[in-house]
């Protein structure tokens, strides 16, 4: 964990906020004044996970930094639905530049606050995974390489979103994209390991790598915090559901990133120095199907004659995170 | 305007504007709105309390607070959080999930407290100048009593009796419930300036309406007479009445039961005198019962804790007939169908004293040639406004047809107090709508932190076989506390932020402590995300009409 949970009833930090607690143990989101760095208005869909994953962690940076922060966008969802000219939803400073370079971009900007003495400006670069794994990687790999001192979030909603749900090295095996239909001996995605840019991240040894995800607030606010602490190059990577390019309810967006957590699929943890340093352990262990079903991606494996090799193959992901992470209570 | 755009730079047309112009809740199809829906607690108590409303202040340590919102229902928690079948408890939704909350517990807690800090009443802010009576100082009469007062009315207790209590003091023991508690209970209605008089039995209730110019009157005699069985019996055989033996309880001379008692029927009064019998010395006492355990009305935590203390069960009996200090027993047969049938095997067992607890029947004398009064199997029967066929004339607790309990007695004079006001008042009452069930699919467990249930100390065995201490210890302010916070707010909002917080379009406004949380409609895209993720199932979605 990276938090130290409060064991409160009735519901102790597993909400956004509670009443019981003192006003320090809830997280900024339960402040009145918090930034809402990104603004209502924006164009998302509805339940869009990566809206909500940008304001929890853009807004966790701003608290931490005094808002004395840039954040530079790589293209993709997040920067279409938030700024379409001449509005804008960003109450911070923002800059756009290109889908593949924002890691090149905020080493760029790193360079000129330290040309110009601003030590307590921090920057921020942000993009999708298509940006991060796919396009940006080769940029991104140099920014750790060279321990610039950006803090980057990837919010990983497991494709290309904005360009009509294209698969990235993110999109998890036998999901149905726009580029891997349903079709053939091996329906949808192409079973492979994918490109974790975690553990990439954290074999580049830069002092700061956590993975979170949208379900958990307390924690991610804490791996903001905790990023912001250290100098150099800083990686989070959040899980954020798509309702529309996964085909699942608007309103499951953090259910599913709470399953993703509890079956195993997604190991939430942190890691200093290219060492893992907190694991999340799963609470509630759900089977994988619980996972699957709700999303329309994966309808091809259920239905009438579901396809147990498959998701079968899904359990063993998710086992072997288990062990390797240890993601159970010894007592479970 | 023209100007300015000539000073952009290359191909910027526009100012920079905030997405705020982006209405975005015209998307909609559907819209989340709060709601309280009833909790399943106070769905069930039969004193209408508002379980979840007080349970809610206590959470928060505000004793005080939480003692006025119970109160507002039940002038008598430290009664109720003694005697109170607690049915709440088996529909709290948190049973479902490890198990219930220790509604009473906290409930005998709040009561002690108040008793501890002397808490009084509210005085009623205005006099309506009406006069009602109320016959009989058991608990549906003290409640009525004390609502009618709370509104205003001047209220009269007329009861037979030399002291206020009913069946809480001539029925059940002390080892349950106090009487230091129950005194106090009824000291603190009686000091909101409601006039009990003692050693006063109603014989004619028109005549005494008359005489003392009452506007209306509330009926609440119980069911003090024991019922009998022909049990042929020969000279020298000592057969008793239960509810004769607990009332003699309350005197200076306690009864002489003898060393070997026993006890005919399988209700609770059968095991408060048994577990009675027990404590005033019997060495043994034998409850016989027609029917087996399963099928005894008795709760089962009193069959258990008078087994546990000593007092010995024979089912599937009936009783014969007694002569000279022994009783012959009969075996009776249980049916398929549930039937009961005589074997013809008999059995005798020696007893000094035969109770019976067979049930009690109401003493109706004083109603005697009132118009309209209708009596049925012994009861009186009362419309849904607890009014008797006799215009001004209501009626509640034991002697109506319904369970007969303390928390029932007290929710019956709870309504019809509703019903006399308004009856006064030339109007009638009219209960609000009621909002739909929390029920637990209402419900996102995920937040609430696993709690199992705090337990309440037991005095111990020996103790509890010889003297007349309470045997049910209460719980401390910390485990009150903490048994508070178990419960999960079913379907009231307890401000956990989460709405406010998952908001993808930050469409929830926080209006602050205690003032909850409103939508802003020109935003919300209607994702539902915020009904999802609350825990305690206080929104929901409607569709928009378009
Ligand atoms: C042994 C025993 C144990 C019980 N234990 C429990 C328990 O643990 N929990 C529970 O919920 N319930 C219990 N009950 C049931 C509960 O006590 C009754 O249901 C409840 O007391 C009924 O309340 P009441 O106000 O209708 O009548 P009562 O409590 O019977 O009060 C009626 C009052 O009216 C007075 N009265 C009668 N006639 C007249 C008259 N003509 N004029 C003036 N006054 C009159 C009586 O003296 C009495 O004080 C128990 C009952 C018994 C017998
Ligand atoms: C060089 C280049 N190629 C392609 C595009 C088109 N494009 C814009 S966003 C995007 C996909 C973004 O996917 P991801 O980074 O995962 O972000 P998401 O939209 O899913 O949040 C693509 C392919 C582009 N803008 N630039
Ligand atoms: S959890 Fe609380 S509100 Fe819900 S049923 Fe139990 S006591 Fe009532
Ligand atoms: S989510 Fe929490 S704060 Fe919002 S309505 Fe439900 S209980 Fe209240
Ligand atoms: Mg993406």
């Amino acid at each position: 964990m990276s938090y130290e949970p409060i064991k409160f009833y009735q519901t102790g930090t597993f909400t956004i906020g509670n009443r019981l607690l003192a006003p320090e143990q809830r997280t900024g989101q339960a402040d009145m004044g918090r930034t809402n760095s990104l603004n209502s208005g924006h164009r998302a869909c509805q339940g869009c996970g990566e809206a909500l994953g940008a304001r929890y962690a853009i807004d966790a940076v701003m608290r931490a930094t005094g808002n004395q922060m840039i954040a530079c966008n790589a293209t993709g969802c997040l920067e279409v639905f938030s700024t379409p000219y001449p509005e804008t939803s960003w109450q911070i400073p923002w800059i756009h530049s290109l889908f593949g370079n924002a890691a090149a971009v905020a080493t760029g900007v790193a360079a000129a606050m330290k040309v110009k003495g601003k030590k307590d400006v921090r920057v921020i670069a942000q993009g999708g995974d298509g940006g991060t794994t796919d396009i940006g990687f080769g940029c991104l790999s140099g920014m750790f390489e060279r321990n610039d001192d950006v803090l980057y979030i990837c919010y990983d909603n497991q494709a290309y979103m904005n360009t009509g749900v294209q698969r990235s090295s993110a999109t998890p095996p036998a999901a149905r994209t726009a580029t891997t239909m349903p079709v053939g001996p091996e329906p949808g995605n192409a079973w492979g390991q994918g490109k974790n840019v975690p553990q990439i991240a954290m074999a580049h040894g830069i002092p700061y790598v956590a993975t979170a995800t949208v379900a958990d607030l307390h924690d991610l606010e804490a791996k903001v915090k905790r990023a912001m602490e250290f100098r150099g190059a800083r990686y989070i990577h959040i899980f954020v559901p798509c309702p529309l390019g996964w085909g699942a309810a608007s309103h499951d967006t953090i259910r599913l990133a709470r399953l993703a957590k509890e079956t195993g699929l997604f190991p939430v943890y942190s890691a200093e120095y290219g060492e893992v340093v907190s694991v999340s352990k799963i609470r509630q262990k759900q089977p994988v199907e619980d996972y699957l079903r709700p999303q329309r991606r994966f309808a091809h494996l259920f239905g009438k004659n579901p396809n147990v090799e498959v998701i079968a193959r899904f359990q063993e992901m998710a086992d072997r995170n288990i062990r390797k992470f240890g993601l159970l209570d010894d007592n479970k | 305007m023209e100007n300015k755009q000539i000073d952009k730079p290359f191909a910027i047309t526009l100012d920079v504007g905030s997405s705020l112009a982006n209405k975005t809740g015209s998307w909609r199809t559907f819209r989340p709105v709060y709601l309280q829906r009833i909790p399943p607690c106070n769905n069930q108590c039969p004193a209408g309390e508002n379980i979840q409303g007080w349970l809610f202040h206590a959470e928060s340590g505000n004793y005080r607070e939480a003692w006025k919102t119970l109160t507002a229902d039940n002038p008598m928690p430290g009664v109720m959080g003694r005697v109170c079948y607690h049915t709440c408890e088996s529909a709290c939704n948190r049973g479902q999930l490890d198990s219930a909350v220790g509604i009473n517990s906290v409930e005998r807690f709040l009561g002690d407290e108040a008793l501890k800090q002397n808490w009084q009443f509210d005085k009623p802010v205005k006099e309506s100048g009406k006069k009602v009576l109320v016959v009989g100082a058991g608990p549906s009469g003290l409640s009525a009593a004390y609502h009618l007062r709370r509104m205003g009315h001047q209220v009269t207790i007329q009861e037979a009796g030399p002291v206020a209590g009913g069946m809480m003091r001539f029925g059940i023991p002390k080892y349950r419930l106090p009487r230091e508690v129950l005194d106090g209970e009824i000291q603190r209605i009686v000091n909101l300036g409601v006039d009990l008089k003692l050693n006063s039995k109603v014989k004619d209730i028109q005549e005494t309406m008359k005489a003392g110019g009452y506007d209306a009157v509330f009926l609440a005699v119980g069911a003090h007479i024991g019922k009998r069985t022909d049990i042929p019996a020969c000279e020298g055989s000592r057969i008793l009445d239960a509810a004769a033996v607990l009332r003699s309880m309350e005197g200076e001379d306690k009864p002489m039961l003898g060393r070997r008692v026993a006890i005919y029927g399988g209700g609770n009064t059968a095991m408060d005198v048994a577990r009675t019998a027990k404590r005033l010395g019997a060495e043994e006492v034998v409850v016989i019962y027609r029917r087996t355990r399963d099928k005894m009305p008795a709760h089962d935590f009193e069959v258990e804790e008078a087994l546990q203390e000593g007092v010995l069960m024979k089912w599937l009996s009936t009783i014969k007939g007694m002569e000279s200090g022994v009783i012959t027993v009969e075996k009776v047969a249980l049916e398929e169908d549930g039937a009961l049938s005589p074997t013809g095997e008999f059995e005798t067992l020696e007893a000094d004293s035969l109770i019976l607890a067979l049930g009690q029947d109401v003493e109706l004398s004083l109603l005697e040639n009132v118009p309209g009064m209708e009596i049925k199997n012994g009861v009186v029967h009362v419309n849904q406004h607890m009014m008797t066929g006799a215009p001004g004339i209501f009626a509640g607790g034991d002697m109506v047809p319904s369970d007969r309990t303390v928390t029932v007695a007290i929710g019956h004079g709870k309504k019809a107090a509703r019903h006399i006001d308004a009856w006064l008042n030339g109007g009638e009452y009219v209960k609000p709508a009621k909002h739909e069930v929390a029920t637990f699919d209402k419900l996102n467990t995920w937040y609430y932190t696993d709690a199992p249930k705090t337990v309440r100390p037991m005095l111990d065995i020996i103790r509890r076989q010889s003297t007349f201490e309470e045997v049910q210890g209460g719980l401390d302010e910390n485990n009150a506390l903490f048994e508070a916070r178990r419960c999960l707010s079913c379907g009231n909002c307890f401000e956990c932020d989460n709405c406010y917080g998952v908001c993808p379009d930050n469409a929830v406004i926080k209006l602050g402590p205690g003032k909850k949380f409103e939508f802003n409609y020109d935003y919300c895209k209607g994702c539902g995300i915020c009904v999802e993720e609350c825990p305690c199932g206080a929104i929901k979605m409607v569709p928009e009409q378009i």
